[in-house]
């Protein structure tokens, strides 16, 4: 049977609109049990709120399994907060005691500006994508999918990288403000393969450089790898590197042909 | 019964084997030149909307897409884990596009329509080869070649996976490809932008009008032709397995301007889902079916044991799927599995603190595979499942209950997948046509990418072609002027409101109500009282709700009214679709309509069709319409799995 949790303190950050001032709000709740998410948690102080005629706290939240990378918080300065692997929206307050305080804040990031309390606008990511994070295959030209032969560690290495679920806990742990991990999870799913030779290299200056646009740059502090819900290897930032320098002269050396 | 004339499936003429290469022999073709004069509405962006996105761009068309989310990738499409079907027959144990087509419409407990599900099954084989082309890397062999593995309600080894998120894979993969499009210009991407109502000029589709989330400003969108692919409506049960977002309004509304909804009443109600724990529950998790493979069910054969569960002897065991079901044991169908479970448990033999479960048991397979074979197969759902419920299922059995999963019902279409609305068009689990009165495990994804890379982009050509040159409709239209007013009218008016109630206690509350009466065992007595109270309930709805704050920035409680109204619509019309089903099939068990030993009997003199539900004003007085169902290669049988 499920126990309770009490005398929680939650200090979250809120802030009406995108160039709003925001502070800090406190609220006390009770009553939690322990099989109840983190979420649900916020949902039952939303209920409270809506019946007190406040306004609710504002967060991004979907599936509630740890797939679809909607889910964003800082808990206590860590994104998705302290248990290791695993989304907001699969940690449990089992993980936390009664009499606890709990920092709720959302991504800290100049490349994700808050739109309201705890949601911010990660539009920078698909940005990215679009600039080369594919393979260019239309629809209905393709062969049969027995045709190529992967070994299985290499599709094992691009399904690694491919678990990326694009929730920014990576941006938001670094002290940069870096999308690297994000950037080299989906260049190294391509790049691995054999379907992805043909575009590997103009993908990666494509979408390095996108990523430079709108986000700082990695010293690698390894921040973003002990924050992935996904465990997601930094080794995948070294390939990008690897890539994106050989990118630089190969792509050189491939437009001088093409004049 | 007869179809109603408006009802015609326009399913092409020939043997079922040459339907669909007859249909492209003859559809209308728009040269590539005059493709970019035609604008398409895409709503929605998980597999079915990403994909018919991307092609149709791919053609040439221009293409508007729209998505509530952030990102198009955090459709729900992305939270599938098992795996997806396809008639490849890799394995060389007896698959065809045939056995495919027929373990579909017999899954479906012959409530389909046979062209469109030999379409699926002929397309499957394109799907693979398509994701494996775009990059998504499906579980190998160590030769490099593809593996598969079983499912329920097949016989044969069929179904490609990518660990435990198939689904995020090739929603990521078909996502990609729609990325690759907005980048090129090819797709104008609309997100945190959600669908408030669908416009109809002169009979047709003519755009949409939509409510932009951040800043609640209503605006309109024209195009040449509108596809809905938003999703099912699971979520009318409160609590199921779908995303908190999932929503029924884009069809919803589409029904209130014509589209017929076609059955309802069928829904899923998945077998393999973690057991709710308390009742602050705001969602359950569904744990994927392929653990069926390795894992067996089981429950006490004593009612209410009390011993631990490793003093619990075999002989004081219930493998009740591998007694009842003996051929397919564990894998037998979601509906059978669902209902057997629910015995289980109402028999006084339910398993863990709540005795809501039942115990689906790893230990044969780890003594035979050993753990790391298992590790590899389902490890990242034990860990899910570990951080869900707090037990270690490599240590002890984990414990399962049905939840909802999946609708089957949805807007009615025709072959070419058109609501009865011309220039509308409905995919993936927005539309009814494929699984019938029951879906096959791994078949979701299949229908969803097959609507959007393979069907839709023919059948929209067949459409636009004879509109060459008519440009789109104008905006300023009054019938677009009348939807935004109504829609101002409505987002305002919950606001006026200021009632005691939020939107998301209606929501739990009725949602219990129609999961109780229309859930996974119905009776005409009990719809009848679910329908006598729901009418006051949708009444407290429109007087007592509270949604705070305003409409003019971000404002989560006033979309999920929306939301929650259109549900509660959309309940009464299922417990009335349920109660007019007399007969058992597939996910809609009457208990009025048995076999002996508990199976559903179904009545093909009476109810071999589909209902369509035509919109008269309100859902409770909506008229139900007819399409019969010929089987014309398909013998109707009683389904058995024994």
């Amino acid at each position: 049977m499920s126990n309770h949790l009490n005398d929680i303190t939650l200090k979250i950050w809120r802030q009406a609109g995108p160039n709003e001032r925001g502070r800090f709000e406190t609220y006390l709740i009770d009553q939690i049990s322990d099989e109840a998410s983190f979420l649900e948690m916020l949902d039952i102080l939303n209920e409270r709120l809506i019946t007190e005629g406040r306004e609710p706290v504002t967060f991004d939240h979907d599936c509630r399994e740890g797939i679809c990378g909607t889910c964003s918080l800082m808990i206590n300065g860590q994104a998705h907060g302290p248990q290791k692997s695993t989304a907001t929206c699969q940690l449990h307050m089992r993980k936390f005691q009664s009499g606890d305080q709990i920092v709720i804040e959302p991504w800290r990031a100049s490349a994700f500006p808050i739109i309201k309390d705890l949601m911010v606008n990660r539009s920078a990511f698909d940005r990215i994508i679009e600039a080369g994070g594919f393979i260019t295959a239309p629809t209905g030209g393709a062969p049969d999918a027995n045709l190529i032969p992967i070994p299985k560690p290499v599709s094992d290495a691009a399904m690694d990288s491919a678990e990326c679920i694009g929730c920014g806990a990576c941006v938001a742990a670094c002290p940069n403000g870096a999308a690297n991990l994000f950037t080299a999870a989906k260049i190294s799913h391509l790049n691995l393969l054999p379907q992805g030779q043909a575009e590997r290299y103009s993908r990666v200056e494509a979408m390095v450089e996108t990523m430079d646009d709108y986000f700082g740059s990695c010293t690698n502090h390894g921040e973003c790898e002990a924050a992935c819900p996904k465990s997601i290897s930094i080794d995948v930032i070294a390939l990008m590197n690897k890539d994106y320098r050989k990118a630089k002269f190969k792509n050189r050396k491939t437009s001088a042909r093409a004049d | 019964m007869t179809t109603d004339s408006r009802l015609n499936s326009k399913a092409p003429q020939g043997a079922i084997e040459d339907k669909w290469n007859n249909y492209k022999a003859d559809v209308k073709l728009v040269n590539p030149n005059n493709k970019r004069k035609f604008k398409v509405i895409v709503v929605g962006t998980g597999l079915a909307g990403a994909s018919a996105a991307a092609t149709l761009a791919e053609l040439g068309y221009q293409v508007d897409a729209f998505t509530f989310h952030d990102s198009p990738r955090r459709a729900h499409s992305i939270a599938a884990q098992g795996g997806i079907n396809a008639a490849k027959n890799y394995r060389g144990d007896g698959d065809s596009v045939h056995r495919l087509f027929y373990d579909t419409v017999k899954g479906g407990d012959f409530r389909s329509r046979e062209s469109n599900v030999h379409r699926l099954a002929e397309v499957s084989v394109n799907i693979i080869d398509q994701m494996v082309a775009q990059g998504v890397p499906f579980a190998r062999e160590y030769g490099g070649l593809l593996d598969n593995r079983s499912f329920g309600g097949a016989q044969v080894s069929r179904t490609f996976y990518a660990r435990g998120q198939t689904g995020q894979q090739l929603l990521l993969g078909a996502y990609q490809q729609l990325a690759r499009q907005i980048g090129l210009g090819g797709v104008r991407l609309f997100n945190r932008t959600e669908l408030v109502d669908v416009v109809v000029i002169d009979g047709r589709a003519s755009g949409i009008v939509v409510r932009d989330l951040m800043t609640g400003e209503i605006s309109s969108h024209s195009a040449h032709a509108v596809v809905l692919a938003t999703g099912g409506y699971g979520n009318v049960f409160f609590l199921s397995t779908n995303a908190m977002a999932c929503n029924v309004t884009a069809t919803w509304r589409a029904h209130r301007k014509g589209a017929f909804f076609a059955n309802p009443c069928y829904t899923q109600i998945h077998p393999t889902c973690i057991p709710q724990s308390d009742e602050s529950q705001s969602k359950l998790t569904l744990m994927s079916e392929s653990l069926r493979n390795d894992g067996r069910v089981w429950v006490p054969k004593k009612q209410n044991e009390t011993r631990p569960i490793d003093q619990i002897p075999e002989e004081d065991r219930d493998y009740y799927l591998e007694r009842l079901y003996p051929s397919f044991g564990n894998l037998a169908p979601r509906d059978i599995s669902s209902r057997a479970a629910k015995r289980a448990v109402d028999d006084g033999r339910g398993v863990g603190p709540l005795k809501n479960g039942v115990y689906l048991d790893f230990s044969d397979s780890i003594n035979r595979l050993g753990k790391d074979v298992v590790a590899e197969r389902y490890g990242n759902l034990f860990e899910m499942y570990e951080r869900i419920a707090g037990e270690n299922p490599y240590e002890v059995p984990m414990r399962i209950y049905p939840a909802s999963h999946y609708t089957m019902g949805g807007l009615w279409v025709d072959y070419e997948l058109m609501t009865t609305i011309p220039g509308l068009y409905a995919a993936g689990e927005a539309n009814f046509s494929d699984h019938g009165a029951n879906r096959l495990g791994a078949s979701a994804l299949m229908q969803g990418l097959a609507d959007g890379y393979f069907v839709l982009p023919y059948t929209i050509g067949n459409y636009l072609a004879p509109m060459l040159n008519q440009g789109t409709p104008d905006t300023n239209h009054p019938e677009f002027k009348k939807a935004e007013e109504d829609a101002r009218n409505r987002f305002q008016g919950y606001l006026n409101i200021k009632g005691s109630r939020s939107p998301d206690w209606f929501h739990r509350k009725f949602g219990k109500i129609i999961w109780d009466y229309c859930g996974m065992e119905r009776t005409a007595e009990g719809l009848q009282k679910a329908l006598s109270d729901l009418e006051p309930l949708y009444e407290e709805f429109k007087t007592d709700l509270r949604v705070t704050g305003d409409g003019e920035s971000m404002n989560q409680t006033l979309e999920k009214a929306g939301r929650v109204d259109d549900f509660i619509q959309l309940g009464m019309l299922m417990c009335r679709d349920a109660l007019e089903r007399n007969e058992s099939c597939g996910g809609h068990f009457r208990a009025e309509y048995q076999t002996d030993d508990g199976e559903a009997q179904r009545d093909d003199d009476n109810f071999c069709h589909v209902a369509a539900w035509e919109w008269t004003g309100d859902p409770m007085k909506a008229i139900r319409n007819v399409e019969d169902l010929n089987y014309e290669t398909v013998h109707l049988a009683t389904r058995s799995y024994k």
